[in-house]
């Protein structure tokens, strides 16, 4: 009768020379075997901790641009206001679609996904994304009814790292209250200062388009010229036309544009 | 007994020094020192990795068949890293924003595997344990030592905290922007090495080749 016994067999195995191919094949699977189960045990463990992480950094973000803005923190503080609103926007007919819970809606896994998404044209993709989801989140202030600020997530390629930030809009639609990068991984000390508030503050007050309804902002070589200009820095050249690019794409007819004509002329 | 043990932990500190010595694991060390916190974390995350490896893999040293001896300890590494990431992920996540891919990259790190494979799989346990563990602290005094170098010339702070007062701030110190980029690590390390075998000849290394003196190509 065959030994069953799962000692005498792991003796056994243990005492195979070490160069026989049962023990090599076993050894390796083995091994594959408890580091897989080692990593898969963490990683699912620590899932839950490592989304409160991301969803957190988002909320302060969004929290510290909006106390950025000069008068909101008034408007957010006054208990007569609603406080801020997320809901989901068609981007092709620029209209809501409250079928999509907003809550848990992940704009950059939609992007990912190619059946909630769509492929950009090169000649149209000026953020340098290769692909568009078809629903995007806005985060909407009123008071008394009325639109107090608009905030739109965009991102565009930086030069080593896709720069993802939030485009704060006044109640004009036209005048950018604030921008605040959340995500990028440039060069450090050089691209990175995107993300510096001192660099960031610049953007408030400029505008978008002109009165023809062109798109004009842009970052300048060196000092601001206009109101359609924000200083460039030093050095990051691509890191900062980036952060422009996503102002100028996600406000732009493939982004949000639609929806802003909507709520411009009080169609939605 | 006692003593060896402490000569395995203490030898890789400046003796054996695995980046001034050995000239290993360059690229990280190029890469995370632009401030002292990542350094650090850097450095712990690299000490635990290269502990945890160099005692699975001596303990199963008996039984590693020496085909496979590589991809095995490679496979204890990856995973072992794998998990400081995620433990960074969940716990400290702008420390692991920072640091970006480079905890991942302690994989391809020679430092742990050179360990691993050059002592682990010869030694008993414990010794092989201290002697990563003196390998992981011989590479977190130099990532210390070029971190604080390159934070407090290149950002006026040190762990983050100011220092001096920068010009941007109305201070006098002009940050050397510099120091913030990779190259300024060769400098420091290529400075370091050089300090260090002024001082300790012995670790200067034999000549490949002699320079040819004369008038050869005028």
């Amino acid at each position: 009768m065959a030994d069953l016994n799962p000692i005498s067999w792991w003796k056994r195995f243990l005492a195979l020379p070490n160069d026989s191919s049962t023990k090599t094949f076993l050894v390796a699977f083995i091994v594959a075997s408890v580091s897989a189960v080692a990593v898969a045990v963490t990683a699912i463990s620590l899932k839950p901790l490592q989304e409160e992480n991301i969803a957190r950094e988002r909320e302060q973000r969004m929290a510290d641009m909006l106390a950025s803005v000069p008068g909101l923190a008034d408007i957010l503080g006054d208990a007569e206001a609603d406080s801020l609103q997320t809901r989901i926007v068609d981007l092709a007919s620029g209209t809501f679609d409250d079928s999509i819970d907003a809550g848990t809606f992940d704009v950059a896994a939609a992007a990912a996904d190619p059946a909630r998404s769509v492929a950009l044209p090169a000649e149209e993709d000026i953020a340098g994304i290769g692909r568009k989801p078809t629903h995007a989140p806005v985060h909407l202030l009123r008071r008394d009814g009325e639109l107090k600020l608009l905030v739109i997530p965009g991102w565009a390629a930086g030069y080593s790292s896709t720069i993802r930030a939030y485009v704060a809009l006044e109640a004009d639609l036209n005048t950018i209250a604030a921008v605040s990068v959340y995500e990028q991984a440039d060069t450090p000390g050089l691209g990175s200062r995107i993300a510096e508030p001192a660099w960031l503050s610049l953007w408030a007050g400029k505008q978008v388009a002109d009165d023809t309804g062109t798109i004009r902002i842009q970052v300048a070589r060196g000092p601001a010229a206009n109101e359609f200009e924000v200083d460039g820095i030093t050095g990051a050249t691509r890191s900062t036309t980036g952060v422009a690019n996503i102002v100028r794409f996600w406000l732009g007819p493939l982004g949000f544009g639609p929806f802003i004509d909507n709520l411009r002329e009080g169609k939605v | 007994m006692a003593n060896a043990n402490l000569r395995t932990l203490l030898t890789p500190i400046v003796d054996g020094n695995p980046i001034t010595l050995q000239i290993l694991g360059i690229c990280s060390a190029l890469a995370v020192t632009t401030s002292l916190s990542t350094a650090l974390t850097m450095s712990i995350a690299l000490t635990t990795v290269a502990v945890a490896a160099s005692l699975v893999v001596s303990l199963i040293r008996h039984h590693v068949p020496t085909s496979i001896r590589l991809i095995v300890q490679l496979t204890i590494i990856a995973s072992m890293v794998i998990v400081v990431d995620q433990i960074l992920k969940a716990y400290a996540y702008e420390l692991s924003q920072r640091l970006s891919i480079f905890v991942g990259l302690i994989i391809t790190n020679c430092v742990v595997l050179a360990r691993a494979e050059g002592f682990a799989m010869r030694n008993p346990p414990l010794p092989s344990a201290l002697d990563a563990l003196g390998n992981g602290l011989g590479y977190s005094l130099i990532l210390m030592i070029v971190g604080t170098i390159r934070e407090f010339f290149g950002a006026g702070t040190l762990f983050g905290h100011a220092m001096v007062t920068t010009v941007d701030a109305g201070g006098w110190f002009q940050p050397l922007g510099l120091m913030l980029l990779a190259p300024s690590a060769f400098f420091i390390i290529a400075m370091l090495i050089w300090a260090l075998r002024t001082w300790k000849p012995e670790q200067v290394e034999e000549a490949e080749f002699r320079l040819r003196t004369g008038n050869r190509g005028r």
